[in-house]
């Protein structure tokens, strides 16, 4: 039983990914005072950021290629997770149970996952494993073998998880808002594709996909852990040196959110109403991207310390879980947020919160309310680089946003230079509560008042 | 478990995974080769001792950043409450966080964000625990605030009433919105027929829609003291400082001389399998689900918890396993399949096994698939390749889980709530290695017996409200 608190990515495979991914678009903080961070280059000329830490001995990976499933052919939605879920089911003369049983001898973790723009791998190895592992993710990808068998029965597991997401309030809830906010576009596409795509989706596709996805051009890696930059050079091109030197990605349109109706009510026998609000958001480099970030965190990013939690929860008893999060994508970006509330009262939960949002839209936040917030981002800096997966996680985002190798001691500053007027103005830039679009699964007694 | 807010780390049965994973680096005879270094630069260095006033003390070192994970964990939870007031545990673990003389209504995680910490608490049946993780400068006042509200609690009958209609909302997320997990509460409630772990930690809707602030401070009266409750700090801290803040801030408060070592009631023989359907509209395929009653690792007899591990690690996990490469990848009649052992209960442990039906697949043949994969483990045991190869992921686990402080302090505390010492839980990889073929099949023939079991099966239905054809739900 847990709650998925922020439904950015979702998938079977890879959490770590997606928990670090989820995280780094949530809350984006500085240095860990004594990580010193290589920019390594192997001799073949692939690069990588590397933290070496020795004390445990263990390395973690995390490494990314350019187009996740926005890349999915017409006709094949959900092959880039299906793809993820192939990963491990044979490479080179090992088939599935070869492959998976070699991988539990040598206890080397590995998981992949689909974002929208990017196909994330994650590797983990033992020291003592270390050559053993490596010589195994260099097969999977370099040689995955999708086999028929494995293709077949991968297709119906992912099949029967499509029939457990119809019928999951939070999953149906995510998938029609992001088709009603992005028609026609990649975005707006389900992921996890549906019953007649995944029908049609054969090993060649996968094969191709591999093809045109795992190239050089697009690679970012980073390593942390027991390992040297000379190794890791070694490493690096052993794994990736003979992939494809350019990928082959079909462009993707820029996009801004544009739902045909402001509230979509999907009937759900459920006795409580999940529903899912947001608006067109900024982009990672947009100028006020920080100055967004920050007053998200006091609307609906921070917790306990958030407004939204203070009015829908903590006053009314409304609801047990409320937050707003702001999603930057390749071509697009929203801000989001979702509350879940008994049937009766869930048009009362969305009214508190485009009160909410009117009220930062028109007074923005007090002078105290950014000084905690900023408080709250430089000071947690340092609880997001403590151990070596979540170093990792927080580099490969910072890369693959090109934010450059000294924005780790950059970080801190930005956020300290947002001042009020900055805050204010980017919440009436942001925050349109008459705007926003809404959508509903379950039997709503109440809806939002029509504005 | 249940927590107090949906982004805590745990994931579905957590104190399952952490303890059955926990594990001490040592070179063993398979290992000793590829572990004889490991154990030189990671060997644990978790130390305990205990205050004046009986609180115990954990010290997990961790020096790779300033940070520190500090938590307290109470000796209660779902299964201590009285009669009648199931939910009052979790209940009580929400209102921790409204208010004392010094801390003002809802002010203690702000206070903790302004200080660039993150908090959050958490329920299970055997133990209640809530931590901070801060830099580590600001230990100290995440100690007071923690050690303030363990004696001070200020509960106003307003808050309390709001509050409840926020637990109530939680169980309609966790519960009411999802049929797998109503399945689980009336098969856990089936298969502890005295025992009160058939109570669910969150609560029953109608008894957690009547609990009171007086339920709450009795409960908090009666639980909550130094002399209950375990301190875990895992990080950057030295050792003598740590003894010097803990008598200095947890010393202080008096103990509670009424506390006893918990006795719950037990459980009766078992003499007939129990089973239940459940027809819901809202699930998503036929599936069916098995738990056995087994002992945990605090009730076992040496040696059986981790053999149990070993053996469902071999029966049920991942696709190298028995029951998915038997029922998935040969036979085809299930789209999934899998089980666990879960031995990290103070009182008892339990056994699942489940599969999701393959379209146009019966049950009754799924089932009987499950039964002929234990049939067969009963009757042959298992091969020393498959042995092998779930010692190594286990005793790999553990190592891995030294990158994480967080998952250390989670080690230590709930193995220590359940009465493990600090030896035991540190000897766990070695124990892991010592467990041979014949205890493995020892403890299959001893505990899959199906008269311990309750069996379920989650089937389909149209809608009732849309047509007329669906079968009335029954559970």
């Amino acid at each position: 039983m847990i709650t998925i608190r922020f439904p950015i990515l979702t998938s079977i495979i890879g959490r770590a990914i997606a928990a670090a991914l989820i995280t780094a678009t949530i809350f984006i903080t500085g240095p860990a005072a004594a990580m010193k961070i290589q920019d390594v280059t192997s001799k073949g000329g692939i690069k990588a950021w590397l933290v070496e830490e020795h004390a445990v001995p263990l390395l973690a990976m995390r490494f990314s290629f350019d187009g996740g499933n926005a890349q999915d052919p017409a006709g094949r939605d959900g092959l880039a997770n299906f793809m993820t879920a192939m990963m491990d089911e044979g490479a080179g003369d090992l088939d599935s149970v070869k492959f998976q049983s070699r991988m539990e001898e040598i206890a080397m973790r590995m998981s992949f996952e689909d974002g929208r723009d990017q196909f994330y791998g994650s590797f983990e190895t033992l020291s003592e494993n270390r050559q053993a592992a490596i010589d195994l993710l260099r097969l999977v990808l370099n040689k995955p073998r999708f086999d028929k068998e494995a293709v077949d029965r991968v297709r119906v597991q992912l099949t029967a998880a499509l029939s457990y997401a119809a019928k999951s309030p939070d999953k149906v809830v995510d998938k029609a808002w992001s088709a009603a906010a992005f028609p026609g576009h990649p975005y707006g596409r389900s992921a996890g594709g549906t019953v007649e795509t995944l029908k049609a989706i054969t090993g060649a596709d996968l094969e191709a996909y591999r093809r045109r996805i795992f190239a050089k051009d697009t690679l970012k890696v980073v390593v942390v852990g027991d390992i040297t930059a000379a190794q890791l050079g070694d490493m690096l091109d052993t794994l990736f040196g003979t992939l494809a030197a350019k990928a082959e990605l079909t462009p993707v349109a820029k996009v801004v959110m544009k739902p045909a109706e402001k509230l979509q009510v999907i009937e759900m026998n459920v006795p409580q109403s999940v529903a899912r609000f947001g608006s067109p958001g900024v982009g990672r480099k947009d100028k006020d991207f920080m100055a967004a970030f920050v007053l998200n965190h006091i609307l609906g990013g921070g917790g306990f310390s958030s407004r939204l939690m203070e009015e829908v929860r903590e006053k009314r008893g409304l609801a047990y879980s409320v937050y707003s999060y702001i999603q930057p994508m390749e071509n697009a970006s929203v801000f989001a947020g979702g509350v879940a509330t008994k049937n009766e009262e869930i048009g009362v939960s969305l009214d508190v919160i485009k009160a909410e949002l009117a009220r930062l839209a028109k007074d923005g936040p007090t002078q105290t309310e950014l000084d905690n917030a900023k408080s709250y981002l430089i000071g947690s800096f340092a609880l997001r680089f403590d151990t070596n997966a979540k170093i990792a996680n927080q580099l490969l985002y910072f890369l693959g946003e090109d934010l450059g190798l000294d924005y780790v001691d950059r970080r801190n500053a930005e956020v300290e230079a947002i001042n009020l007027d900055q805050v204010k103005a980017v919440g009436k830039r942001l925050f349109k509560a008459d705007d926003l679009f809404i959508t509903i699964v379950g039997k709503p007694k109440t809806l939002p008042t029509k504005s | 478990m249940s927590d107090r807010t949906p982004h805590s780390f745990h994931a579905g049965r957590p104190p399952v995974s952490r303890f059955a994973t926990a594990a001490l680096m040592v070179a063993t005879l398979m290992f000793m080769q590829s572990f004889a270094s490991l154990a030189a630069n990671a060997q644990s260095r978790v130390t305990e001792f205990k205050l004046a006033n009986g609180m115990q003390v954990v010290d997990v070192p961790d020096n790779r950043a300033p940070v520190v994970t500090h938590m307290v964990w109470y000796r209660v939870g779902a299964a201590d409450e009285p009669k009648g007031v199931s939910g009052i545990a979790h209940f009580l673990e929400h209102l921790m966080f409204k208010s004392t003389e010094k801390i003002a209504v809802g002010e203690f995680s702000k206070i903790v964000a302004r200080l660039g910490g993150n908090d959050n608490a958490f329920t299970g049946h055997d133990a209640t625990a809530y931590f901070q993780r801060v830099s580590k400068d600001r230990l100290r006042t995440v100690m007071e605030m923690e050690a303030d509200r363990m004696v001070n609690l200020r509960l106003e009958e307003k808050e309390v009433l709001t509050e409840r209609d926020v637990i109530l909302e939680e169980r309609r997320s966790r519960i009411e919105n999802s049929p797998q997990a109503i399945l689980d509460e009336q098969m856990s409630a089936a298969l502890y027929q005295n025992h009160p772990y058939h109570i669910p930690v969150i609560g029953w809707m109608h008894e957690m829609a009547k609990l009171s602030r007086d339920d709450a401070l009795e409960f908090y009266k009666f639980h909550y003291a130094p002399n209950n409750a375990i301190l875990v700090i895992a990080g950057d801290v030295q050792a003598a400082e740590i003894k010097a803040l803990a008598e200095d801030v947890y010393g202080k408060i008096k103990p509670n001389a009424a506390i006893k070592p918990r006795v719950r009631p037990s459980e009766p023989e078992h003499r007939a399998a129990r089973r239940m359907e459940l027809h819901d509209p809202r699930a998503g395929k036929q599936s069916v689900t098995r738990y056995y009653l087994a002992p945990s690792y605090t009730t076992a007899p040496a040696g059986d918890g981790e053999a149990l591990d070993l053996l469902f690690k071999i029966v049920g996990q991942g696709s190298t396993s028995r029951l998915y490469q038997k029922l998935v990848a040969t036979d085809q009649i299930a789209s999934s399949a899998g089980g666990y052992y879960s031995g990290s209960g103070l009182d008892s442990g339990k056994i699942a096994v489940y599969a999701i039906a393959a379209d146009g697949t019966g049950l009754d043949k799924v089932e009987a698939g499950i039964d002929a994969v234990l049939a067969d483990i009963k009757a042959n045991g298992v091969t020393l390749e498959e042995l092998d190869r779930a010692k190594k992921t286990y005793i790999a686990d553990f190592i891995y889980e030294t990158d994480n402080q967080a998952t250390l302090a989670r080690r230590y505390g709930w193995g220590m709530i359940t009465g493990r010492t600090i030896a035991e839980i540190d000897g766990w990889p070695k124990a892991i290695a010592a467990v041979t073929l014949d205890q493995v099949k020892a403890v299959a023939q001893k505990y899959i017996e199906l008269r311990k079991s309750v069996t379920g099966t989650m089937i389909p239905v149209a809608d009732p409200e849309t047509t007329a054809t669906a079968k009335p739900s029954k559970s």
